[in-house]
């Protein structure tokens, strides 16, 4: 079973948005000078941003946030964020891979710019 | 790194006392849309006592607690060279603002793979009358120097 899917465009003004609700100022998420120097393509969206954002394609499914009980994944590449007027498009697609005792188990696949960023993300949902 | 500090549990974070505000703040950067995150009312008839905060927010406990391991000079972690490699959150409930939270971090793996060092930590997220909230995974690399 698929849940819906969701796209969610990462401009530099999201990057600085969520840097200051979360507190994670490092300068390779606003800085393109710092971010090229330590030899990135360009400042990178904050791995807890992407994240953030895939797991609503769970939680906006599942209409209850108490019904998530487990969340993680690998932050295999960075979403660049080109300060081009266009900024990164992230696409999130969820389909539900297993379901027992009252649990289901979401695999999460998470791509932009044609690259996969998250890896090996899951969500553990309780549908009893 | 030094691999004695496995199993090493570090104090409890200063309390952290969750904002209504920061959790709206904190949910209009993911553009969440679901009033639970933004209005008490519709959180409050939904079942839980305030906003409740996105799932990652967990992260600003976690993280803040592992700063204190991420520094300690006798672990021999390069911080400057440190990156989140994966993180995982097991959830008891949802964090709600009004929670006041501690956060104790343990050490559970540390090795070296393909000249990193890999440092696994532990964070449990519990309120300060000791109810647990969020368990919280994160593995931080610290990439060789010579790459």
């Amino acid at each position: 079973m698929k849940l819906p899917s969701k796209s969610f465009p990462i401009t530099r003004e999201t990057l600085i948005r969520y840097a200051g609700a979360s507190g994670d100022f490092n300068v390779i998420h606003w800085n393109e000078r710092v971010a090229t120097d330590v030899g990135l393509p360009n400042v990178i969206a904050h791995g807890m941003l992407t994240m953030g954002l895939a797991i609503r394609v769970v939680t906006d499914w599942l209409d209850d946030p108490s019904r998530l009980l487990d969340y993680g994944c690998r932050f295999t590449r960075p979403v660049v964020v080109p300060d081009d007027g266009e900024g990164a498009l992230l696409e999130v697609t969820g389909k539900v891979t297993s379901i027992d005792d009252g649990r289901a188990v979401i695999t999460l696949a998470a791509v932009s710019a044609g690259v996969t960023v998250l890896g090996k993300a899951t969500a553990t949902v309780r549908i009893d | 790194m030094n691999p004695d500090f496995i199993g090493r549990s570090y104090p409890p974070s200063a309390p952290y006392l969750v904002g209504r505000e920061k959790v709206r703040e904190f949910a209009r950067a993911l553009g969440e849309i679901d009033e639970v995150y933004f209005d008490v009312d519709a959180a409050r008839a939904r079942g839980f006592s305030d906003v409740v905060a996105p799932p990652t927010y967990a992260i600003r406990l976690s993280m803040a607690a592992a700063e204190n391991v991420v520094m300690d000079p006798d672990l021999g972690l390069d911080y400057t060279r440190v990156v989140h490699g994966d993180q995982r959150f097991e959830y008891a409930r949802p964090i709600v603002a009004g929670d006041e939270l501690v956060a104790t971090v343990t050490i559970d793996g540390i090795r070296s793979a393909a000249g990193n060092d890999i440092l696994t930590t532990r964070a449990e997220i519990r309120t300060v009358s000791g109810e647990l909230v969020v368990t919280s995974h994160s593995t931080l690399v610290a990439r060789g120097s010579d790459v």
